[in-house]
Order: structure tokens, then sequence, then C-alpha cells
């Protein structure tokens, strides 16, 4: 418990307020009084609260696994100088920062989280983060429709699975049609049928990912955008593994209008889901649009610059149920977390940690790729941190072997994907050492025959 | 407790390239690995030294409020303390580092702590089940309503499209009704600031679909006719919706299963002390009845016994002989709410903090939060309109009306006089209904001693109004920065930096 109160105080306040007890103070009528009495822990000091959690973190072993999962929360290092600012209680205790001349200081940093994420996508803003990458798919969804006024949403198969899976809860609430564009041979969007598919107009957006569920670089080539922009379709880009932005074309210079996506590799733990950071860019034409908070600059009474959050007419607390959004509460500090390790870690040292997640995962995958009765689902095609091997047999099996032998494969992509069961998608970082790779290649080259008995 | 002035260049105006920390082993040469055209031509970011980083955003924590430095009687926001206990535990690595991809298995005390919570939540709420997908309030609001609108079309009621609001209700209420394309019905409340069972009488009808409330209500008081409004809805076929903003002022002493609602939702980061860390992240469990668990967004926490048998008690009870597993196979479920399972590291501060109090500590809460709300209101009573003065629950309003009458002074300028005695301001101008509002909500973990001098500063201010009114209306002067011009701010907005025009 963590309530100051002595009986003399209790006493002292109750006769202020000239009440003769605590429960005179909340008393109910009966009608609604409990009809159960209730069932929740018991009262722990701190000792045994930490006992209780040493014992659930020791029936959660993933940690001693060797991990090739990624998949949209991804492994990545994160300075300590992170987790020394974050916790600062300025910023770890404070509220919304609403009354501005307390919030100096964490409007700045957002301010600058804005900045990073601008010129990271190459877009001209970006609010102040939502909930994750999928959420901010929706979102960005949403602004799309109130742009066009169509009521569909044509989406690249290679989507992560999960993003397109909340874009279609939330459809239903917005009664939007979702259509798929399928995944080609190379592992990247089709492309073939969307000029047929966009003749009608009756699609708001276009959404690609790059790099894309099965780590592609699927980037619309050139001239495509234009293609989607002449039908007055927004092309809307996602991001579901940020780290690529350090290295990858930013998603403005291949015609992307808006762009959604997902920071936790900015410094944010994977923490078994969350919280991580979503994250939403556009252009100016979108500025009206975007839901949720924005951090502007302006100056006080005396001229001084001051930051304060802006254009909130747009959102719900003032406009109700005309927002762009019923988002309230945010990912703020999962959004300071990333602006400090983006400081921390400057661009050289973003771009060398894009680096390395190429070089290793060209490696894992070249390594897998040349046992017998494995190959690279989708040869040729440039990838960033993530391949898809296809095993013998069914990757279900494959992967339960290597459970076996304390390795995390990847994700199994018959999950998603029925026509690849036989296939798991491996993600290797700046974390994944080449004794790592070669361990897991030691684990596969024994299982060929056991994941066929076991078919 | 004045803050500092200075002003803290942009990191984008600090750093000289090659100034690179040492954290990572060089990379290999990007377009040795890619072709040239799928890579950026710049990344035009600064590198800055790690002390020059320390420096930049430590200097800007120290022109920011938290709970650490400072009171914030914040109405409807529940800021209290946030135990640091809570904090070690969600950082322990092997709950830290566990990835949403791990099986089951490799899983198990992650699933635990998500199953406990729930469990607890749902016996001290009064729900059948808890869902903890939805990533704050809002979003759990919009799960809600999913809900509804997946329940009334497999019952063959589709034409429910009409959310029922009353006009003390938090914004994001209707914002997410809208988002399902439901039409919002406002209710007006009665002259004791209560939504009366006769008039929802009168607007409820075969087109109801949900009644969205909160108890206590936006003005800090009791619905005691709460049960009678829950008959009147659910005569008419629709459902109730409890808002959880509001949570910290019943736990243990009545529940919104044992009031009649069906849905709900909590905010974590009020009720249970996860840090509001500036605006999120937050986490909003959504709470069922029987009767729409099956409706929950996808994955639920299933337990089973070591016999394999389901175990869907909803109390809580010790976990160590049961096994878990995600369940995705809900034919009925809404579907996902977000990318992953939940905002996992939350879950672990909710869970510390519900063993740090038990059923015992957690009724002690909230009687001390009403506690601590009506000995502030009683004791600024006689120096500020109270509109409606009884006895409130955890947080109550007040009116500068009449003050701004005899002086020009608003409840706006009191808040900002308020932040230059080292206090957050209450929150002002919500609810709607209230002119010139302040709405005060102090929580329970704040001492006598610190509401006693909020209590003379606020009465200390108020004088001042009185006395001085420009010497109030010119605050704040120990802040960071003055007062800001925020029509300057909307009309040019101004929302980052830009990198100086090459050459």
């Amino acid at each position: 418990m963590y309530t100051p109160h002595t009986s003399r105080d209790i006493e002292a306040m109750l006769r202020v307020i000239g009440v003769g007890s605590l429960d005179d103070l909340v008393r109910v009528p009966d009608a609604v009084a409990l009809r159960h009495p209730v069932e929740v822990t018991p009262q722990l000091s701190e000792i045994e609260i930490a006992d209780r959690f040493a014992r659930h973190a020791a029936r959660t072993t993933a940690g001693g696994y060797t991990s090739f999962l990624g998949a949209g929360a991804y492994r990545h290092y994160v300075p300590p100088v992170v987790g020394a600012i974050a916790m600062r209680g300025e910023f770890l205790t404070s509220y919304t920062p609403y009354q501005a001349e307390v919030s100096q200081g964490y409007l700045q940093a957002i301010y600058e989280w804005q900045t990073y994420i601008a010129l990271l996508t190459g877009l001209d803003v970006a609010n102040a983060s939502v909930y994750d990458g999928a959420t901010a798919l929706a979102e960005g969804v949403i602004m799309a429709v109130n742009a066009t006024g169509r009521k569909g949403v044509l989406v690249s198969s290679a989507v992560h699975p999960n993003y397109r899976a909340v874009l279609r809860t939330y459809a239903e609430g917005l009664e939007l049609a979702v259509d798929e564009l399928p995944y080609g041979a190379d592992g990247r969007t089709d492309l073939s049928s969307l000029e047929a598919a966009l003749a009608d107009q009756r699609y708001a957006a276009v959404v690609v990912q790059s790099p894309n569920f099965f780590g592609a670089v699927d980037a619309l080539p050139a001239g495509v955008a234009d293609t989607i922009k002449a039908t007055k379709t927004v092309v809307i880009g996602v991001v579901a593994e940020a780290m690529s932005l350090a290295a990858l074309a930013a998603p403005a210079s291949w015609g992307v209008e808006i762009c959604v996506g997902e920071a936790q590799s900015f410094g944010n733990a994977i923490a078994y889901g969350g919280p991580h950071v979503g994250f939403i860019a556009a252009t100016t034409a979108h500025l009206r649009r975007i839901p949720g908070r924005l951090v502007g600059k302006s100056v006080d009474s005396a001229g001084k610059p001051a930051y304060v959050l802006t254009l909130q007419a747009r959102e719900q607390h003032i406009r109700r149920e005309k927002a762009t959004s019923n988002i309230c509460t945010n990912q703020a500090h999962c959004a300071l977390c990333a602006t400090v390790y983006l400081a921390a870690m400057g661009k050289t040292g973003l771009r060398d940690c894009a680096a390395l997640n190429v070089a290793r995962s060209n490696e894992l995958r070249d390594k897998v790729a040349a046992l017998p009765g494995f190959a690279a689902r989708f040869a040729g095609t440039p990838t960033f941190n993530e391949v898809v091997i296809r095993v013998p047999g069914r990757a279900a099996a494959v992967l339960a072997t290597l459970e076996e032998r304390q390795i995390l494969g990847g994700v199994d992509l018959g999950r998603f994907y029925p026509e690849l069961e036989d296939c798991i998608l491996m993600t290797a970082t700046e974390l994944t050492s080449s004794a790592d790779v070669d361990r897991l290649v030691t684990a596969l080259s024994e299982i060929p025959v056991r994941a066929a008995a076991s078919v | 407790m004045p803050l500092p002035a200075f002003d803290t260049p942009l990191i984008f105006e600090t750093g000289q390239d090659g100034r690179a920390n040492c954290y990572l082993p060089s990379g290999p040469a990007l377009d040795t690995l890619l072709p040239k055209h799928a890579l950026r031509d710049e990344l035009p970011l600064p590198d800055n030294s790690e002390l020059d980083v320390v420096r930049h955003f430590t200097r800007l924590s120290q022109k920011s409020f938290g709970i650490d430095t400072v009171f914030y009687p914040l109405g409807s926001c529940t800021m209290k303390y946030n135990p640091r206990i809570n904090d070690a535990m969600a950082n322990i690595p092997a709950l830290r580092d566990v990835h949403p991809f791990a099986p089951d298995h490799a899983a198990q005390g992650a699933l635990a702590v998500m199953w406990e919570l729930e469990r607890a939540l749902a016996s001290l709420f009064g729900m059948a089940a808890f869902s903890l997908n939805p990533a704050a309030g809002a979003h759990a609001e919009l799960a809600a309503l999913l809900i509804a609108k997946a329940y009334f079309k497999k019952k063959g009621e589709p034409q429910r499209n009409v959310v029922i609001v009353p006009d003390t209700a938090h914004g994001t209420n209707p914002a997410s009704a809208a988002m399902v394309g439901f039409k919002v019905l406002s209710l007006k409340s009665d002259a004791q600031g209560r939504v009366d069972p006769d008039e929802m009488r009168n607007v409820v009808g075969p087109d109801t679909a949900v009644c969205m409330m909160t108890n206590p209500n936006t003005l800090g008081l009791f619905e005691p006719r709460i049960h009678e409004v829950s008959d009147v809805v659910h005569e008419a076929g629709g459902l109730m919706y409890y808002d959880g903003a509001n949570a910290n002022a019943l736990m243990g002493n009545t529940r919104p299963g044992d009031m009649g609602f069906d849905l709900m939702h909590l905010n974590l980061h009020k009720t249970f002390t996860i840090p509001h860390g500036g605006g999120g992240a937050g986490a909003g469990p959504v709470g069922v009845a029987a009767h729409l668990i099956d409706f929950l967004p996808t994955p639920v926490v299933r337990a089973f016994d070591a016999d394999g048998n389901a175990n869907d008690a909803t109390g809580w009870r010790e976990t160590a002989d049961l096994t878990f597993a995600l369940d995705f196979d809900r034919p009925d479920s809404i579907g996902p709410m977000r990318s992953f399972w939940s905002n996992f590291a939350h879950m672990v501060r909710a869970l510390a903090y519900t063993y740090a109090n038990g059923a015992d500590g957690l009724t002690t809460v909230s009687k001390l939060a009403v506690l601590n709300a009506n000995y502030i209101r009683a004791s600024i009573r006689d120096v500020i309109d109270i509109p409606y003065d009884e006895i409130n629950r955890h947080e109550f309003v007040a009116s500068a009306q009449s003050l701004k009458r005899e002086t020009g002074v608003r409840a706006l300028d009191l808040g900002k006089a308020l932040l230059d005695r080292g206090y957050h301001a209450p929150t002002v101008y919500f609810p709607l209904i209230v002119p010139e509002c302040l709405m005060i909500e102090p929580t329970e973990t704040e001492s006598k001693e610190t509401l006693d001098a909020f209590i003379a500063d606020f009465r200390d201010i108020v004088a001042t109004a009185k006395s001085d009114p420009e010497k109030v209306l010119e605050t704040p002067v120990n802040t960071a920065v003055g007062r800001i011009d925020e029509t300057r701010a909307a009309r040019q907005p101004d929302l980052r930096w830009h990198p100086p025009a090459a050459g």
C-alpha cells in the first residue's frame, strides 16, 4: 500500500469534512452493494512481490534460447543511456503536456521525435505517436478515407498479417471494404492487377509495406505511385522495422504520402509485444487529418520560443464525435525512448546498425540455404534483416525440433499463409552473431530426417 | 518550485559529423550489400557525443513537472505515486525481452502474469472476463463498442446504432462511438448532476445500442440510481458500458458488474499506478459480462489444470499448477485491436501493484482517495464556488464563475497561478456543464501535509485574486516560459526542424 495516512490524520480530516467514518464517505445504496467478496491476490511486501515475479520469470524460459524471431518485434542493442534518461521521474511520471509552461522539456523532446520521423521517412510532418504499427495503419487508412470519401482500401498481402487483421477489426466499425493484392514469385507485391483495380476509383488508398512481411524490399517501382495518385487514391507505406529507414530509400522518395509504422526497434524493449510505438508521417496536404497529438513551436508572452500541443481542434476532447480519431493517451514515453536512442546512435551508429542487420541476415540466408533440402524462398530479392527459408517438411515440425535444441528458429509462415507451410521467416540483427548462425545451421543439418519422420 | 528558464538548442542544431559513439562494430558499406536503387541518398541526422546527449535530455527533464517532483490535483486523471518496484519487475530480463511469437511453453510466466491480472480485475470489478489487448482507455472504448456491434449483429438486431452519452462524459466516448458508425445521443444531467432514470426512459428505444456512463460521474458524484438506469437500458435491449476512468473511487466497495454494466474499461495508468509517461503508453483492459465473452479481442489467455481441463474461474488464484495458452481461434471475436497481445510491461506493473495491496489494500486505497478529495473540498468551500456541495467521491468540481465576475480571474488563471507555486494545475473547463470549472482529484498517495500546503496556497491565490487580480493574471512567472501564443502555433504550424538549405 502506498498511502501515508495515520489514524490521527484520518480522524482530523473526517472532522473537517463533518462525517463520522470512512465508511460514511463511500456508502452506496444496498442495490449496488458488493454481492460477492472480492477475490484478489494477497497483500504482499516488496520482498514477496519480487519473489513472485522471480517465479514468473523462471517460467518464462524464452530468454534461454538462441532466437531468430522478428516479424514485427525486433531484438536490437539498446545503449544504457536510453534507460538512464527515460527513467528520470520528470519524464516517467509526468502527465500529458497540456500545461505547456511546466512541460517545455517533454514538449521539445516530442518536437524532436516528430522531426526524426519526418527526416527518416522524408515526409513533411509526423505526429506525437500512436499505439503501435498496426493501429498506425488503421489510422492512416482512416485519414485516406476522410480525404477521399471512399469506403474501400487495397492492401498488399505482403503487409504484416497482424496489421491487416487489425485493419479488418477497425474496418468492421467503419464499414470499409478491405481487398488485397497478391504477392508475386519474387516475394514482392504483385502489381499486375493494380491498374484494373483502380479503374472504378473505389479505393481510398493502396497500402504496401517495405521491407514487407517477408523481409523483401518492396518499394513501389518508379511511376507506380503516380499511376495510383492519378486516380486520386492515396499511397500509404508501412514500415514495420523502423531500423530499415536508416538504409533504405525514404518512403517519400518512392511516392508514399502517408507513412505509418512501428518504431519499437529504436530503443524500446520487445516486452512480449508492448508497449511499442506507432508513428504516422504525412505530406502537408494531409496535416489536418492526422490523428492524435501534435507539438508545435510558438512563442511565449515575452516572445521567447516555446513549445505547445497544437491543432487540437482535430482531437476528441475538443471535437468529440467529429474528431479525426478517438485517440487520447498515446505512447509518449516510448517515443521519448526512441528519441534518446536516435540521438545517442546518431547518423553513424544508425548506418552501421542497419548495415550489420543486412550483413548478418545475408549470412544467415546464405548459410542456411546452402544446406541440402533448404532454400531461400524468394532468392534474389533484396532483403533487410529477414529472410524466408523453405525447409524440408512442415515448418512447424522443424521449429519444434529446433526448440528441443534451445533455438527459436523463426516464425512459421503457414500460420498466416497456408501455401507457405514449408517456410520459416528468420530474422538476424546486429545482436545475431556468426556463432548463433552456426548453431542454427548445425541443428538444421541434423533435422531433415527427423522432420520428415514427423510429417 | 521554479523551473529553469535556460534555452536548450534542438538536438539537430548540435553535434558534428564524425562525433560518433562506439556502440557497435563498424558495419560494411551498405552499397556492397544492397542495390543502389534500394538505398537512400543521405541520412540527415546529427552525431552527438553521449555526454552531450545526456546533458541535452537531462536539461529538458529539468523543465518538466512529474509526480516525482510536484503534486498533481488533476481531476479525471488519477495521478498517483508510481511505485518503483513496479518498474523493477517490468525490467526483469526474462519478462522484458520475451518475444510475442515465442512458443507458449517458453512464455508460461508471462502468460501467468496476464491471466492473474485478468482474474483479479474481473473479481474486483464484477465482470466475467477481461482482455488486456487494448492499448489505452479510448482504445478499449473502441473495442467495447465493436463488441456491442458484433453482439447485436449476431443477435439479428443490426439496427441498434445509437450510443447514449451523458453530457458529463469524457470526449473519447462520443469519438469512439463515431468510429464504429454509431450515432451519439447526448443526455442532459439533472439538477443534482446525475442521470435520471425517467429521463433515460424517454430516450431509449429499439435503436439503442449502448449507454456509456461512469460512476462516480465526472463531477465526482455517485449515481445512486445507477441500477435503475441499467434496468431501463436493459429493458430496451441495450447494453451498459462503464468508463473506468473513475474506478479509483470504488474499489472493494461496489462494482460496475453489480450496478448492471455489461462492458467496461479500466485505465491501468490511472488506477493501477502505471506511470503516465507524459501521455502514454497507457493500458486499457476491456471487461465484459458472461454473454459477451465470445466477442473479446484475440488472443485470449486460457488456463488449464494438470488434467488439461480449462480453468475459467473469475477470481484470482495461484498459478504455479496451471499451464497457459494463447487462444486465437475465436470465431465470434471482433479480432485483434493491436499488433501484439498487450502492453505487457504495464501488466507486470499493474500486477505488482495488485500484489502490493490485495483486496483489503485496494479497498483502503479508494476510501482514502475519497477522503483526500472531500478534505480539500471542505477546506476551500468558503472561498470558491462548489456547484454540487455534497459528499463527493475521489474528485470534485469547483467553479471560478463568481470569482471571475468579481475580479476577472478565470479558472485558467487559478491553474497558472498554481503552477508558479509548484503544483500542477487542476483539470479546467471539464466537465463542460460547469462554467469556469476546476476539477480536483488529489488521489490517496498524498499526505495530509501536502494537502494542507495546497489548501493554504489555493486560498492565498484566491485572496490575491480579490486584492490584486493583475498579479494572478500575470502568472506563471516561475516556469521555463510564460503563457504561450497558442493561436500562432495553430495558424503558423511549426511542427518540426528543417535542415539548413544546402550551399
